[in-house]
């Protein structure tokens, strides 16, 4: 369960930060009245939609780290054999990246109101994530045609959990992308609008390159050796 | 034309977050059936959380007349009672107690206590009800599918959860539940995310965190714990799911089944027992907070007085938040995992005993020097003292891991689990409802019913759950449909076992007194007025009741001051509402 | 008024049920008497933590009922009655924790001297191994589970063939000499819980969990699954009688070995020629 501590501990110690920033060791009966309630909202200035969006990648980063967990402790039984990486991950995982780097200039784009040079890089960015579903299926049939099925190994059964999982939440993010591209399209959403939809996507997109950089290091099987070696280092 | 705004009003700049734009019900389908107004999603929540736990109370009276009377009713077989306490288990603390707090009391009351006029994401938030009721339907289908519901025990243990010797193992009753749970899963997030989002960024002018009534920290702070759990049943239930549906062995080592040799190996159950209490304990605290910071409330308004030492109520349940993480072993002294793990779980769980007591204390201290009213919201109030506090110190026994040794496993864990985590929550729940149907209906519950369903329900369920400690102490191990007389018990347990028995039914027939009560009062309780009990917070300050969709009015309010400010030394009434400015102009007062 | 009275009932019924009901555990027929010391001191302190708290809420219920006229206190924090309160907390938790791990690490610390007992649990009954001369016992594994062969031990190792089975029957202990509990499940979770010997492990299909206790007082036990293994849980139930060691001796001599269970013909065959 170290993965998910870790990361719980980030993220408890992050929300702490925040609330210490909160005025939670004041003594609220002393500040009553209009002089001191008077400029405080101390709602944060970032929109909504961002905190939401900040809060629902907990919950998905979360609930990799346990799937990370779940992967490391069911590695110590004796009958793990990880199946060959198929190496198209390797192409995906660079396609992944690309569409990260699209949506990057996507949101500068947007920044800068040039519509034409979003509305590019969105497209560009959703066409880069459908090939990396279909890259993601491609390495799939590999490893069925290599013979190695789901229910022959619990390595291999994590190795089409995680990427399903990981899948189905890329391709929850392109229905947002997609209304998102739609919007670019529409003349009549504000500047504004559309720079907040295509940061969001652009977050989301990063966040889960990064799952995917973290899911890819454990199915490779690195991050089995790396804990390996700090257990070796330790005793 | 006069300004009727106050002074200080006019000069408050305009908050710094756009209000988020309503949507507006056009017909009758969008007004009361796919809404979008958080109070009636909280009822649709409610309603549904209610009917299927009525399913969860009729399973524990089948349950309770097989222990009580072993052997009368032919229909309960094993495989049935191991269905109802599945079932009811499962019922009562997922689908009854967690949705009823968070997607009931949370959508009600914190747009209304932070002074928003709606959840952040309405349309989530109504897609969160409707495939929550998706997931209350697929449960409530395996009771109609070949083989019943599962009978795996409300903890679904692998191997046996999913194997032909349990019941519903090799039938569709594991797979329908499992689906539930994932369908609540999903659903919730999308209710959480509101929950949270909300209280980060939808309270009004002056609503600092510090000045929330505690019943948003609580529900606040349980949601935060609830989104980052959630996930870890999450990955069980997908994992076991595969292991029972495509043949992989997450959780199944090498067994052989009834002389067969099955094709699963390798895997491993303590694995499945981890993930399910990394989310099976906080769980407790899920359910737990929401109702540690109702009673903070109802206290302090009936009491006439503020929450004693509110910072430190506020430090508790976040802490108590944050340590809920990782004591979840201790459910696993005796599961087989390294003995050396039960050091450091008994110690983070009896840690965890300081801030909750503190906060038992603080309750406490409120009454002190208070004017205490006992209506029926104050009455469960102190009836969830009297509870938690009994059920709070018999985890101390189950937390404490050699202790644990002979106890664990036995009707002791079943008492206690039922004091801590069944009864004392309800008691709020009642309190709660009791304190904020004027608000909902317009009209107050009848009182006399009132006084009988909480004089039966309390007396009643301590009479129920006290004595099986003792039950649990002579060494009865829980989930046996009967135990008969055994050489080991220093007295026969079955008249006690009856007597739970007729005290379990009768708790049961008078919470349909209080069923009754709700319909009744509708049409024919006392009309309540706009804040019958007085009291400070901001969902009493409406302008109109029961609130609207939107709840404000024209204005969003302006808080100026805590959510406790009661019996204020020289303030006209003994309370002053959150809104309320006085005196404008702020004098020295005491600390 | 009633309800400081009904209060103060229910902590007066609850020490009185406690001190009087017949309902109290078992004789203990272990060493771990230390656990039922730890209990006791729990119920001592859980006991005057909630008896003074309830009075405390009972006398305030009763002093500061509603009156007509009367007005609360204003009073939002007190400090040092809180750290007071918090410090209190924490020795009597620690009053409680700190004889509670003394005994766990006694309890997880097995003594060099015990004897290795194997329970194997199956749905639903109890199995067990011995070891034989050698004092070692064999191999196993779930995978080589047969009818011939019900606890799957592994034939190829010789420190498994003087191995004692017993199949579905009662196990007997000598009095006073530890032993160690290795506990094991061919199917599903189960719990060897003998109530008079206070300890109690779950069996996981898969793995050999244990536990240790030495016999301190001779007679028949009834054994209990305590860890939900499907229908026939609560029916689950075997006996383990405590012995003196020369009736333990005189049982041992009549039960059978691995080898003798997996090669009966051979057996009928060198019994028929012995005499």
């Amino acid at each position: 369960m170290s993965v998910i501590l870790v990361f719980l501990a980030v993220v408890i110690g992050f929300s702490f930060w925040w609330l210490f920033h909160q005025k939670v060791m004041e003594k609220p009966w002393l500040e009553h009245g209009v002089h001191t309630a008077l400029p405080e909202t101390d709602v944060s200035g970032m929109p909504t939609a961002k905190v939401a969006l900040a809060v629902f990648l907990a919950v998905v980063g979360s609930l990799f780290a346990l799937f990370a967990s779940a992967y490391f402790m069911r590695m110590d039984y004796s009958d793990w054999q990880a199946p060959p990486l198929p190496r198209i991950l390797w192409v995906n995982t660079a396609i992944l990246i690309l569409a990260s780097v699209a949506l990057s200039c996507a949101v500068r784009a947007a920044r800068e109101q040039r519509r034409k040079m979003t509305r590019l890089a969105l497209v560009t960015a959703g066409l880069a994530t459908v090939v990396f579903l279909a890259g993601q299926v491609t390495a799939w049939r590999d490893l069925a045609a290599g013979g190695h099925y789901l229910d022959m190994n619990p390595a291999n059964g994590f190795f089409y959990l995680m990427t399903g999982v990981h899948g189905l939440h890329i391709l929850g993010g392109l229905v947002a992308l997609g209304r998102t591209t739609v919007k670019a399209w529409d003349d009549n959403v504000a500047a504004e609008q559309l720079r907040l939809g295509v940061e969001l996507c652009a977050a989301y997109w990063h966040f889960l390159l990064l799952v995917w950089l973290g899911v890819f290091v454990l199915l490779a099987g690195w991050a089995g050796d790396l804990l390996a070696l700090c257990r070796q280092i330790l005793t | 034309m006069v300004d009727a705004t106050p002074r200080a009003e006019r000069d408050i700049p305009p908050a710094e977050v756009p209000e988020l734009e309503l949507y507006h019900p056009k017909s009758w389908w969008t007004t009361y059936v796919f809404s979008q107004d958080a109070k009636v999603i909280a009822i649709q929540y409610s309603g549904t959380a209610v009917a299927i736990g009525l399913v969860a109370l009729v399973l524990s009276w089948l349950m309770r007349l097989q222990l009580g009377f072993p052997g009368t009713f032919d229909f309960i077989t094993p495989e049935a009672y191991y269905q109802f306490i599945t079932m009811h288990g499962m019922i009562m603390v997922i689908y009854l107690l967690t949705a009823l707090f968070l997607g009931g009391f949370g959508n009600y009351l914190i747009p209304l206590m932070v002074g928003a006029r709606d959840m952040v994401f309405p349309y989530v938030n109504m897609l969160s009800f409707w495939i929550y009721l998706l997931a209350v339907l697929v449960l409530a289908a395996s009771f109609f599918a070949p083989g019943g519901p599962t009978g795996a025990g409300w903890t679904l243990y692998p191997p046996q959860a999913i194997l032909g010797g349990t019941p519903g193992g090799q039938d569709w009753g594991i797979i329908l539940m499992l689906v539930s749970l994932i369908l609540f899963i999903i659903g919730f997030t999308m209710g959480g995310l509101n929950y949270a989002v909300t209280v980060i960024q939808g309270r009004t002018r002056g609503m600092t965190l510090m000045r929330m009534p505690l019943t948003v920290w609580g529900i606040f702070t349980a949601t935060v714990m609830a989104l980052l759990a959630f996930p870890a049943l999450f990955v069980a239930c997908v994992m076991m799911l595969f292991d029972r549906v495509l043949g992989t062995s997450f959780f199944m080592p090498a067994l052989v089944e009834m002389g067969e040799q099955l094709s699963y190996g390798g895997g491993s159950p303590i694995l499945f027992q981890h993930l399910f209490w990394f989310f099976g304990h906080p769980e407790v605290y899920i359910v737990a907070l929401p109702a540690f910071g109702i009673v903070s409330d109802l206290i302090s308004t009936h009491a006439r007085k503020n929450i004693f030492g509110y910072r430190m109520m506020v430090w508790a349940i976040v802490i108590i938040g944050a340590l809920s993480f990782i004591v979840w072993a201790h459910h696993m002294y005796v599961s087989g995992m390294h003995p050396w793990f039960g050091f450091f779980f008994a110690t983070t769980t009896l840690i965890i005993a300081v801030p909750t007591a503190i906060k038992v204390y603080n309750w406490v201290l409120t009454l002190w020097r208070g004017d205490i009213h006992l209506t029926v919201p104050m009455l469960f109030a102190l009836a969830f003292i009297v509870t938690f506090v009994n059920g709070g110190l018999t985890g101390l026994f189950l937390g404490n891991v050699v202790v644990d040794v002979p106890l664990s496993d036995t009707m002791f864990v079943v008492a206690h689990f039922h004091m801590v985590m069944g009864v004392a929550p309800i008691m709020v729940i009642f309190g709660a409802i009791y304190h904020w149907y004027p608000k909902i209906t317009g009209r107050m519950l009848e009182d006399w019913m009132g006084q009988f369903h909480f004089w039966v329900t309390f007396v009643g369920s301590y009479a129920i759950f006290f004595p099986m400690h003792y039950v649990g102490l002579v060494g009865v191990p829980r989930r046996y449909p009967e135990i008969g007389e055994a050489a080991f018990m220093t007295a026969p347990v079955d008249n006690l076992n009856a007597f739970i028995s007729v005290a379990a039914l009768i708790v049961g027939f008078a919470q349909m007194v209080f069923l009754f009560n709700l319909v009744w009062s509708l049409r024919f309780g006392k009309e309540a007025g706009p804040n019958p009990w007085r009291a400070t917070s901001l969902e009493w300050q409406t302008p109109t009741t029961p609130p609207p969709h939107g709840n404000w009015g024209d204005e969003r309010p302006v808080v100026y001051r805590w959510a406790y400010d009661y019996s204020v030394p020289g303030a006209p009434e003994d309370f002053i509402p959150q809104n309320d400015p006085w005196p404008e102009k702020v004098a020295a007062r005491p600390a | 008024m009633a309800v400081a009275l009904i209060l103060v009932l229910v902590v007066l019924g609850s020490i009185l049920f406690h001190i009087l009901s017949p309902w109290w555990w078992t004789p203990i027929a272990s060493n771990w008497g230390y656990i039922d010391d730890t209990l006791i001191i729990t119920f001592w302190i859980t006991g005057a933590v909630f008896s003074a708290v309830i009075l405390f809420m009972a006398y305030c219920v009763y002093r500061f009922r509603h009156k007509e006229g009367a007005k609360a206190a204003y009073q939002p924090e007190s400090k040092r009655l809180e750290w007071w309160l918090t410090i209190v907390t924490a020795v009597g938790v620690a009053a409680m924790l700190a004889p509670g791990l003394y005994v766990w690490s006694q309890f997880v610390t097995v003594p060099d001297d015990a004897t290795e007992v194997e329970v194997v649990g199956q749905q639903w009954q109890w199995n067990y191994r011995l070891p034989g001369e050698d004092g070692k016992l064999g191999k196993s594994d779930n995978r080589l589970v047969t009818f011939e062969n019900p606890l799957g031990i592994d034939p190829e190792d010789p420190a498994g063939q003087d191995d004692i089975v017993i199949e579905a029957g009662d196990l007997h202990l000598p009095i006073d000499k530890p032993v160690k509990m290795l506990l094991r499940s061919i199917d599903v979770l189960h719990d060897f819980y003998v109530p008079e010997f206070r300890a109690k492990m779950d069996m996981v299909p898969g793995m050999v969990t244990y536990f240790w206790f030495t016999p301190t007082r001779t007679g028949t036990f009834e054994v209990l699954c305590a860890e939900l293994c499907g229908t026939g849980h609560g029916y689950m139930r075997g006996i383990v009688a405590v012995e003196t060691e020369e009736d333990y001796l005189a049982w041992l001599e009549g039960q059978s070995t691995f080898a003798e269970l997996s090669a009966p013909q051979k057996l009928g065959a060198a019994e028929e020629a012995e005499p």
